[in-house]
């Protein structure tokens, strides 16, 4: 198309009058900057874009922020986590509350400064509240070999680690109809855009990788919406996206985690969909084993909202009892979370 | 010198930080006669505001507690209109504080007073005991400040159809020098803490109809923009591509997925000023000391539509709408 | 979901890198990526988790082209 400009690509998708399509993006950067851009107004009826589980955040169950605010409670630990996850409840309270209630819990913008803290206060246990995708995965594996290296006993991982490939698979068994998938721009650099190369073929739905900046967006869609109903990849994202991802980020997750079963929010335990540590690196496990609960609230619909069957203003909750300053679901907490974004941005 | 508990003894202890900290900065005839209560003239229309301060840490890449206090209320009273007069200051200190620490905040509180034009009249200490952390340092200021008869005094329900949203400088620069040192992010960026005088004066001495002003806090433009809109019934648009953030701060945001659109600053105003004073306001301020950024940021659209559905709505660079509702939570640093 | 932004490595000390992002500066851990001073990385949660290809990196050609025949 090299006579075209992102004008066309924007009348063309304005214009748009084919059969529906609809699109789901499965990173909550990408919710976020959609939001931003304001891509949704940008868009025919015709073209739906829908918010995936993928902001992990928003798929952490309840059962490990309640561990976390137990962990937090004790005297000798102390509780390390990024923003975002301070506001989610548990089953009756968030970290934020446990902070008030003097826990010790403490907001870093990097897990590596738990390796720092815990070799200057041996005293105390430092646990991070380690959440992500494959992206942030390779982050604490590199936790883990420093602290080895400084033989630092006094630091653990309460680990809920998220990978995208099965639940992509689970979302399209039983989510609603999907026609195409935005595949998550920084998880790629770390597995590949190969990963989502086979998905595309096994499942029969085009993937592409996209950056996080308004007209690769726009372009991202543009193309998902030509390619309904075939299979196949392309990476709007090459600058930071190869085919095979980052091969040593890889083999160091690989040396201390394996695959495991997980449980998301609302969505149940996924077989195969998570990480845990390996079984030699235990000891710098916090207890993350088997935390399955998930204490839903009656009415919450977060896990037909983060398939795609419903929208997140379909949900009985939305905006009336679950607001930003009081969410019931997780995906009303983060920035990151489909119903969040609805909800600030008026997206109805 | 740390302070102690007998710092707030009131003996002679509590007189020795007096006379070496506070009154070596803090002179002037009213404070000098050390009454237990400052006897001032003034008769008409009085603003008065009350604001407490607490950031950590208390010296911050350009500024420090003591002249975010000063600013914070100064600028209160200047966004009613009023020409700011008194200041008081309330020290709350915990026991462990570093003496030159409370001497720098102690003369930086003075000095922005004095570039203010505000007089410090009356003053408290009191020391209280630390219960394990960082010492650390409470002040309290209200200031009184004069409303001239003859002035409308602008308000957030005063916002008219096609007045134009002015902002006085770029966004986020206050949030993102604090948030840089908590969370280990080395940067150049500066806090913006400033008194907003010169500006507000040439704006009301000119006549220029501002209908509406506000600093922009904690919450940033986003949440003050709302208020607006709602109390006033109307839509304000506003243009993306127009927003004063300087690259820094833009990719600072960038880093820690914050907004700027909700980030705080100390030293910034949002006007809402008659179309036809729009341009001339922009030179004004422009022309001030701490205005040198700024610009015309969007409109207000006031209809039927907008008196049962007022929102604020962006207009991003790439042509799409964007609703920038309130703010909620405190604004955490996202990562993932 | 993961929140990470463009920067170039403007000092090396062993597994740290001092990333710049226009003024701000990280110490990213760079035990991931081999990476030389001058450099464009990606930075996510302090470590370098890849870096960018100058060439590829944005360029609204290397857009078109990938798009090139779709067409809607």
């Amino acid at each position: 198309m090299k006579n075209m400009d992102l004008k066309d690509i924007v009348r063309a998708l304005k214009e748009y009058d084919g059969p529906e399509v609809r699109i789901m993006e499965v990173c909550g950067t990408h919710t976020a900057a959609i939001s931003e851009n304001g891509i949704p107004s940008m868009l025919s009826d015709k073209i739906k874009l829908i918010s995936g589980p993928g902001c992990p955040v928003c798929v952490t169950v309840t059962a490990v922020i309640d561990k976390l605010v137990e962990l937090s409670m004790r005297e000798d630990t102390i509780v390390l986590t990024f923003g975002d996850l301070i506001r989610v409840k548990g089953s009756k309270k968030s970290l934020a509350d446990a902070k008030a209630d003097g826990a010790h819990v403490k907001m870093v913008y990097s897990p590596m400064e738990t390796v720092k803290l815990a070799e200057e206060d041996p005293s105390h246990t430092y646990v991070f509240a380690a959440i992500g995708f494959e992206t942030t995965t390779p982050v604490y594996a590199m936790v883990l070999e420093k602290a080895i290296e400084k033989d630092i006993k006094n630091l653990k991982l309460l680990t809920s680690l998220k990978t995208m490939p099965q639940v992509i698979r689970w979302v399209v068994k039983n989510g609603g109809d999907l026609d195409g998938f935005i595949a998550p721009g920084h998880v790629a650099t770390i597995t590949g855009s190969d990963e989502y190369k086979e998905l595309s073929e096994e499942l029969g739905i085009p993937f592409v990788v996209s950056g996080f900046e308004g007209p690769q967006l726009l372009m991202t869609i543009y193309a998902l919406v030509s390619m309904k109903g075939q299979t196949g990849i392309r990476n709007m994202y090459k600058g930071a996206v190869s085919e095979k991802g980052n091969t040593k980020a890889k083999e160091i997750v690989d040396k201390y985690f394996t695959e495991s079963d997980a449980s998301w929010r609302g969505m149940g335990k996924i077989p195969g969909s998570g990480m845990v540590l390996r079984e030699e690196y235990r000891q710098y496990d916090a207890g993350s084993l088997d935390l399955d609960e998930d204490h839903m609230p009656p009415g919450c619909c977060c896990a037909s909202v983060l398939v795609g069957k419903i929208k997140p203003s379909d949900c009985p909750l939305f905006g009336k009892s679950c607001t930003p300053d009081n969410a019931h679901g997780a995906c009303m907490v983060s920035t990151e979370g489909s119903c969040y974004n609805f909800f600030v941005s008026g997206r109805k | 010198m740390k302070i102690t508990m007998a710092h707030g003894s009131g003996g002679e202890s509590t007189s020795q930080l007096i006379r070496d900290v506070f009154a070596k900065h803090f002179h002037n005839e009213i404070l000098d006669k050390l009454e237990d209560s400052a006897v001032v003239p003034g008769s008409g229309r009085l603003a008065v505001t009350t604001d407490s301060f607490v950031v950590t840490p208390i010296l911050f890449p350009g500024g420090d507690i003591g002249r975010l206090c000063v600013c914070g209320t100064v600028n209160d009273l200047l966004m009613s209109g009023a020409k700011p007069m008194y200041l008081t200051c309330g020290c709350i200190l915990e026991e462990g504080l570093d003496i030159d620490v409370l001497d720098k905040v102690i003369a930086s509180m003075a000095e922005t007073a004095n570039e203010a034009g505000i007089k410090i009249i009356t003053g408290d200490t009191k020391v209280i005991e630390n219960k394990g952390g960082k010492s650390g340092l409470i002040i309290n200021t209200s200031g009184v400040g004069f409303i001239e008869d003859s002035l409308d005094v602008p308000g957030p329900f005063k916002l008219q159809d096609e007045d134009r949203i002015i902002i006085s400088g770029n966004l986020g620069d206050h949030h993102a020098a604090i948030l840089g040192t908590r969370m280990g992010i080395y940067t150049n960026i500066v806090s913006d803490a400033a008194p907003l005088c010169e500006m507000v004066g040439k704006l009301l001495d000119n006549g220029i109809r501002v209908h509406a002003m506000r600093d922009v806090t904690r919450g940033g433009l986003g949440t003050v923009l709302n208020e607006f809109s709602s109390s006033s019934k109307c839509t304000i648009e506003l243009e993306e591509e127009a927003l004063p953030v300087s690259p820094a701060v833009k990719d600072f945001c960038g880093i820690l997925g914050l907004d700027p659109m909700y980030m705080g600053n100390e030293g910034k105003m949002v006007l809402s000023v008659h179309k036809d004073d729009a341009e001339r306001a922009v030179s004004l301020i422009k022309e001030s000391k701490y205005g040198e950024n700024c610009c015309i940021i969007g409109k207000v659209v006031k209809s039927e539509e907008s008196a049962e559905n007022n929102s604020v709505v962006l207009n991003t660079k790439i042509g799409g709408r964007r609703i920038i509702g309130l703010m909620y939570g405190e604004g955490l640093p996202r990562i993932c | 979901m993961c929140v990470a932004l463009p920067g170039k490595v403007v000092e090396l000390n062993g597994n740290l890198a001092t990333v710049d992002f226009n003024g701000n500066k990280v110490v990213a851990d760079s035990g991931l990526v081999n990476v030389a001073i001058g450099d464009n990385v990606l930075v996510h949660a302090g470590c370098i988790i890849q870096k960018m290809d100058d060439k590829l990196a944005d360029e609204m050609n290397e857009l078109f082209n990938e798009i090139e025949g779709l067409s809607i």
